[in-house]
């Protein structure tokens, strides 16, 4: 049995010598020299993914005022802000819609934050005798606030159901758009480069994980929420649908647009594109399997959107291998089949990811705590 | 002589009245189908090539205009903010045409205006909201 520390292996990536391999090369590798060798001679795997996260936003801290006020009612570029953050901080949701323009929100005061762009700020108070101002309509930065740290509170989903409409209507999605009679099938994962699909029971990703974060380093800052790593698994270990999620802090600051996008769904809202990295050190044998998995390896179900009912039926479980060749057969019937996540962007990111490593300024880390080992979703019931 | 392609859009009640044979026969144009598609009660989409002198494909569409057809000219269609591409992949999940497609080595969404018959339907489908037609605002009367 082969046994690497993550000592041993950040030594070798301060030293230069670290080898690292993405999720996608990992394979061949293993293919070619099996697992006990490639587990010797590789010490990290790089994975990515870059697709639309709806559960995500930013805490700002404004700065005070002359005089001062305590904001209650915030907007920025008229998307409302949370209030109710003491005086000055502030959260926006990515999801959050302008009171002007349908087609932006939240996420586009994000991106435009990023891209150092004015933003307006008008928020207004009571008034209270410590902060008497009662109103502010003023231009921010990201250079002109505080801290702004990008904090989401469930990305980088393991595994996801692909999605198809039976009716006789197209259905605008947060999976895009659906072609009546299922004229279409559209998934959003990004399989065998995945980051959670490549360590499926969370060996070496926990509490304060360092994590490539829309351009810059961020870390998973606790499990995400709808956490629910006890699905259903094959036999490789890898859940059959929606399972672990993270929840992942990073500074805004030193974010870039390239990996930070807002996104508009026509009838559903705002989302934002978000890009994850994650580093995946490779200690043992089992987890250089993990990080073998291929997108024949990784299935999911495809479901009806057509039904709007919280248990909507699966119609058919399917590999991304099937996903990705661009055609499934569904009913007897051969289906297109899209992705909704960026593929090339998160081949990108994971190679990234892969020459700040190689570079030396990127180290691993060993997680605080892990991340629950057991969990279960909740649904909401109504009663009085 | 003119060659000029173009995108008819029409209720499928005016379908009923031939209306290939009419640009055919009196209008004296050759016309070439290339896409049809027909959602019976509702719409008609046919892409065409128009074929004939200046006068006739004027007189062609002088027939379509006062049939209340339609006719956005193909050779015009959808421009695409490449640079702002994320390469998602979202377009091409209802473009049936196959204009938008990705390849599927390097993962790229390519864009072959050869085989768009400007149907509309990417504009809102791409999430960056990079897709557009020139002219009038087509996408949206004609794919609701
Ligand atoms: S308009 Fe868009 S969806 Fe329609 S055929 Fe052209 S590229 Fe495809
Ligand atoms: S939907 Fe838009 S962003 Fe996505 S691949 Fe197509 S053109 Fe590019």
């Amino acid at each position: 049995m082969i046994k690497k520390s993550y000592e041993e292996i950040n030594s070798k990536i301060k030293n230069g010598t670290a080898v690292v391999l993405t999720a996608e090369e990992i394979i061949s590798m293993v293919e070619e020299q099996g697992i006990a060798a490639t587990t010797r001679k590789v010490d990290v795997v790089t994975t990515g993914t870059f697709g639309a996260m709806c559960s995500s936003g930013a805490f700002i801290n404004l700065g005070h005022s002359n005089p001062p006020i305590k904001m209650s009612k915030i907007r920025l570029n008229d998307v409302p802000a949370s209030g109710g953050l003491a005086a000055v901080d502030t959260y926006i949701g990515a999801t959050e819609v302008s009171d002007s323009d349908e087609n932006y929100g939240g996420a586009h005061v994000i991106e435009d934050l990023v891209a150092g762009k004015n933003i307006r700020l008008q928020a207004s108070s009571y008034g209270t005798d410590c902060y008497p101002r009662k109103a502010i309509d003023t231009l921010i930065t990201k250079d002109s606030i505080n801290e702004c740290f990008l904090f989401n509170p469930r990305n980088a989903y393991q595994n996801y159901s692909a999605a198809a409409n039976s009716t006789d209507n197209i259905l605008y999605t947060y999976m895009g758009t659906l072609l009546p009679k299922f004229g279409n099938v559209t998934y959003s994962t990004a399989g065998q480069l995945s980051p959670l699909l490549n360590d499926p029971y969370l060996r070496t990703i926990g509490l304060g994980t360092r994590i490539f974060l829309a351009g810059t380093e961020g870390y998973v800052a606790w499990n995400g929420t709808q956490f629910n790593p006890s699905k259903p698994r094959n036999e490789k270990g890898v859940p059959l649908g929606a399972a672990a999620t993270l929840s992942l802090v990073g500074n805004l600051k030193n974010m870039s647009t390239d990996y930070l996008k807002a996104a508009v769904f026509k009838n559903y809202g705002v989302s934002l594109f978000v890009g994850i990295g994650i580093p995946i050190p490779l200690l043992d044998e089992e987890i250089t399997q993990f990080t073998a998995v291929r997108d024949q390896d990784i299935q999911t179900s495809v479901y009806d959107y057509g039904v709007p009912d919280r248990s909507r039926p699966a119609l058919k479980t399917v590999s991304y291998a099937e996903l990705k060749s661009g055609m499934i057969e569904l009913n007897g019937k051969k289906v297109r089949t899209a992705p909704m996540s960026s593929l090339y962007k998160a081949r990108a990111i994971a190679n990234q990811l892969k020459s700040w490593i190689q570079k030396g300024s990127f180290l691993l880390t060993e997680p605080v705590a892990p991340l629950p080992s057991e969990a279960n979703i909740l649904s909401l019931d109504e009663r009085r | 002589m003119a060659k000029e392609r173009v995108l008819l859009i029409f209720s499928t009640e005016t379908y009923d009245k031939a209306l290939t044979y009419h640009l055919i026969h009196d209008c004296n144009v050759k016309i070439n189908i290339l896409k049809a598609s027909i959602t019976p009660g509702k719409e008609g989409h046919l892409l065409i090539d128009i074929d004939g002198s200046e006068e006739d494909v004027a007189s062609a569409y002088q027939y379509l205009t006062q049939e209340q057809i339609k006719v956005v000219p193909a050779n015009r269609q959808i421009s695409i903010d490449k640079d702002l591409c994320i390469h998602c992949g979202a377009c091409t999940a209802v473009c049936f045409a196959e204009a938008m497609s990705l390849n599927r080595d390097s993962w790229q969404v390519e864009f072959s205006p050869k085989k768009c018959i400007a149907c509309g339907l990417c504009v809102n489908a791409c999430p960056l909201r990079i897709i557009s037609i020139a002219g009038d605002n087509l996408a949206c009367t004609m794919v609701e």
